[in-house]
């Protein structure tokens, strides 16, 4: 592993104006990630963890602080440079899948890479992936007719499809039984060991988080304890 | 892609989207529609105007191309111009229409228009052998469903139809001249004088003779009276068409914006499901645009084949009233014009999605 941060977070605040009041999110979270790292983020809800990953994603801007993507100061770009961010730099896996319900499963990984401009490149790693991921039979299926497993699976698919620096996953087990939670799990452990996919992942479970290098401890905006 | 997900949006709702279709297809029903019967009655007109072979036609003052009701010009017009050097035949008809109907009487001095145009072509019986006896054209014959021997209601009273004829010839049903000048208590009076000239070399001269003679009356050769007779030239019919394609266009954007806007609304969280893969601003309004410049295509390619129902339908029930006709040069125009309302209607669900907070809208259930 190299050691110069992937992610490099300083002194990060995040304040919501909700109607007339503030209400603060984060309160100087301060945490670096290098790259090939598999972290895990666990805390109560309310925490910041979600709030984090929108800012690391590229969704919402930082209220203050220093923030470094893939050395890009996310503080100062703008809507557009936001959007590239999360084309080409990040991705996200959710708690529900949020695949397109009018496309196939190939179509929502298609989305993904013509999005990101490369969907007319052969892309070996990716079929390696997909390999790993064991949807190849499914993926003309819309996702009405996958099980949530598969749907999870296509979810992680399509995140990957771009080759991003960072795959940002929330709760991804969230929304599955114990057999795919472990399936979906062991998957994310693969990506990161052999393709050295860089992965923050929010959960609850503390059996899911440790699946990765390093737990993170949220609590009220602030990162209280890195184990 | 782009296609791709438009096409499947739209499969994912099909009736949305085909009432959304439907709803664009009536106002380009209406514009094709209306043209068409705008076009098709002065067309219809065009063609009884020349089937009676004259050259020049002479109407009375203050009077249009498609004013010829009444009857205030002495049938001594006739026989004035009919000495003019190189005019060979002239008569004169006199024109009435059927109680609340564009449809026309002609009234013809047999034997001068006999001489002009050849005589009608019968399909069935022949000329009127009795006073009460009409002849009618083929086209009126199958609206009111009347044969020779049977009789037809006209101005309060009954005639019998002696001679069906082939349509094409001064008007849609044909009296004696002396007896339509009575019916209209117009005795010696007729609605237009119309002339013959020996070559065709010799229409000018005998124009500029007769310009000369009666200086305040419209004279206007075949040709340019033909040529007259379009939907452009008629006052108030170009103003008419355009209200309605305004209405149409109207339409077409108040249905395209309701449509999108539900759909946007549907489709709340795809959308923060695509901005979160980072599909640009750009990339969600096109999706909404192409989506409605599709149901345009679609509504308008629906009121193209509505308005040959319409012509088919009209054609059973009233072929000699309403003959309308089929304008395929309109048909590009009434796309452009749909297309424009769409994408204008479009235009502010379009913006309203592509500003949507991916946050907010990937937390929309």
């Amino acid at each position: 592993m190299s050691e110069r941060p992937i992610i490099a977070i300083s002194d990060l605040h995040k304040i919501y104006r909700v109607g007339q009041v503030d209400v603060p999110a984060l309160r100087g979270v301060e945490l670096d990630v290098k790259p090939g790292e598999f972290v895990a983020i666990i805390g109560p809800s309310g925490s910041g963890k979600s709030t984090l990953f929108h800012i690391i994603g590229g969704l919402t801007p930082p209220t203050s602080g220093s923030v470094r993507v893939a050395d890009q100061d996310l503080s100062r770009l703008s809507d557009a440079g936001r959007t590239a961010l999360r084309r080409n730099t990040v991705s996200f896996v959710f708690q529900k899948f949020n695949l397109l319900p009018n496309l196939t499963a190939a179509d929502n990984i298609a989305v993904a890479r013509h999005l990101s401009g490369k969907d007319h490149k052969d892309d070996p790693k990716f079929q390696e992936a997909l390999q790993m991921l064991g949807i190849a039979h499914r993926l003309h299926h819309k996702p009405a007719a996958l099980s949530g497993g598969e749907q999870q699976r296509v979810a992680i698919a399509r995140a990957i499809v771009t080759h991003p620096a960072i795959l940002l996953a929330d709760e991804p087990t969230g929304n599955l039984d114990t057999q795919n939670s472990q399936a979906v799990l062991d998957l994310l452990r693969d990506l990161n060991q052999r393709l050295g996919q860089t992965i923050l992942m929010i959960t609850h479970n503390p059996e899911a988080a440790a699946y990765g290098h390093s737990i993170v401890h949220m609590r009220d905006g602030r990162i209280v304890e890195r184990t | 892609m782009t296609y791709k997900i438009v096409r499947e949006n739209m499969l994912f709702k099909p009736m949305r989207s085909l009432l959304s279709i439907l709803l664009i297809g009536v106002p380009v029903t209406l514009i094709l529609c209306l043209v068409g019967v705008s076009q098709g009655l002065l067309e219809d007109s065009a063609r009884r105007t020349r089937g009676i072979g004259a050259d020049i036609v002479v109407r009375p003052p203050n009077t249009s191309v498609l004013s010829l009701s009444g009857a205030p010009l002495s049938w001594k017009y006739v026989d004035t111009l009919a000495k003019v050097p190189h005019v060979t035949v002239a008569t004169g008809t006199i024109m009435q229409p059927i109680s609340n109907s564009l449809t026309l009487v002609g009234g013809i001095d047999v034997p001068s228009f006999y001489k002009m145009s050849g005589g009608f072509r019968f399909v069935e019986g022949g000329l009127f052998q009795n006073p009460n006896d009409i002849i009618i054209d083929t086209y009126y014959a199958r609206q009111k469903n009347v044969h020779v021997g049977q009789s037809i209601e006209l101005w309060n009273k009954k005639w019998n139809v002696s001679g069906i004829f082939e349509a094409g010839m001064l008007a849609h049903l044909i009296l004696p001249l002396n007896v339509e000048q009575e019916m209209m208590s117009s005795t010696g009076k007729i609605s237009q004088v119309l002339l013959k000239v020996d070559k065709p070399e010799n229409v000018q001269p005998v124009m500029a003779q007769l310009h000369q003679m009666l200086p305040d009356y419209p004279i206007y050769t075949m040709r340019e009276l033909i040529s007259q007779l379009a939907p452009e030239n008629v006052g108030g019919v170009r103003e008419f068409i355009n209200v309605i394609i305004g209405i149409g266009m109207v339409i077409g954007f108040g249905v395209v914006c309701l449509s999108m806007y539900m759909a946007v609304l549907q489709r709340t969280r795809e959308i923060g499901i695509l901005k979160s893969l980072g599909a640009t601003r750009w990339f969600i309004l096109k999706l909404i645009l192409a989506e409605a410049a599709l149901l345009a295509i679609g509504g308008t390619i629906l009121g193209i084949v509505f308005s040959f129902g319409a012509k088919w339908i009209i054609l059973q029930l009233v072929p000699a009233s309403i003959p309308q006709v089929i304008v395929p040069e309109w048909w590009p125009r009434t796309a452009i014009i749909t297309l424009v309302g769409a994408l204008l209607g479009a235009l502010y669900p379009g913006l309203s999605a592509a500003r949507k907070d991916p946050i907010e809208a990937l937390a929309y259930e």
